[in-house]
């Protein structure tokens, strides 16, 4: 018995198990973040990998007994807020507000092409 | 005593266990999910209750006050921030319409009048547009007239 109370092939396999299912998290985030089609599924796939990482980090320092890790959590999780908030607001800032003033937002703005189609078909 | 410390320490690697399987889950939900809200619905799982239970674990095993009131901080602020930045989010999703409309079951938001029904811009390419057959007039339309 070790001092932690646990034998030692224990908390080796406490261990291996834990980085594996943290790491096969974080690589399938980052299969999403490759992968997907929108900037949004990218801003989701990015909140849930820095998630992960604080996670393994976290469970880095408690395997380990070391505290030396635990402020670089405080700022991992205030990094990931102050990151999907900005890109929320930019991507949201694309969208145009209708002129009524009612606060109903009319979608994107048209493409060069369906300006194009839609002066084509005003004259009929 | 020694007993103790041992229970202690199973109970804090079981929630370590648990945390990282959250974070296991969200990786699989984030890649077979279809469209950003269900996607934020499973990547969302790790953000709460595996933190929580990844920072119970470790208050248990590290030793000294400041670790612990730094983790229980980490914590209160991942409960504070999931919802808003969440909120924002699948508010800028439903409104780019980055949503699957047809696997919703209740659309509150739904308003077919105005240009928000008329099939443009950054959807995904699996997204059924809002109203088909209006749509694929639309199209055809524009293709005669492009003939």
């Amino acid at each position: 018995m070790t001092p932690d109370g646990m034998t030692p092939d224990g908390m080796t396999v406490v261990a291996v198990i834990a980085h594996a299912l943290l790491g096969s998290g974080a690589l399938l985030a980052l299969l999403r973040l490759a992968r997907g089609p929108s900037l949004l599924d990218r801003v989701v796939a990015t909140d849930t990998l820095l998630v992960i990482i604080s996670a393994s980090l976290a469970v880095h320092a408690s395997l380990e007994r070391d505290p030396t890790v635990v402020p670089v959590l405080v700022v991992v999780s205030l990094l990931a807020f102050v990151g999907s908030v900005s890109i929320a607001r930019y991507v949201g800032g694309m969208l145009l507000q209708s002129g009524t003033g009612d606060g109903r937002d009319v979608g994107l703005a048209g493409t060069g092409e369906q300006r194009g189609a839609e002066d084509r078909e005003a004259p009929r | 005593m020694d007993v103790l410390v041992s229970a202690a320490d199973v109970v804090a690697l079981g929630c370590l266990l648990a945390g990282a399987f959250l974070c296991l889950t969200a990786g699989i939900g984030l890649v077979r999910f279809p469209d950003v809200l269900s996607r934020m619905h499973a990547g969302t799982k790790p953000q709460v209750l595996g933190v929580l239970l990844v920072m119970v674990g470790g208050a248990i095993r590290l030793h000294g006050l400041a670790a612990t009131w730094m983790l229980l901080l980490v914590a209160v602020f991942q409960l504070i921030t999931a919802p808003v930045s969440a909120h924002m989010i699948s508010r800028v999703a439903y409104r780019r319409r980055h949503v699957r409309r047809d696997l919703l079951l209740v659309d509150e938001l739904r308003e077919t009048e105005g240009r928000d029904s008329v099939y443009q811009g950054d959807e995904p390419a699996d997204a059924p547009p809002e109203h088909p057959g209006e749509t694929l007039l639309e199209s055809r339309r524009e293709d005669r007239s492009v003939d």
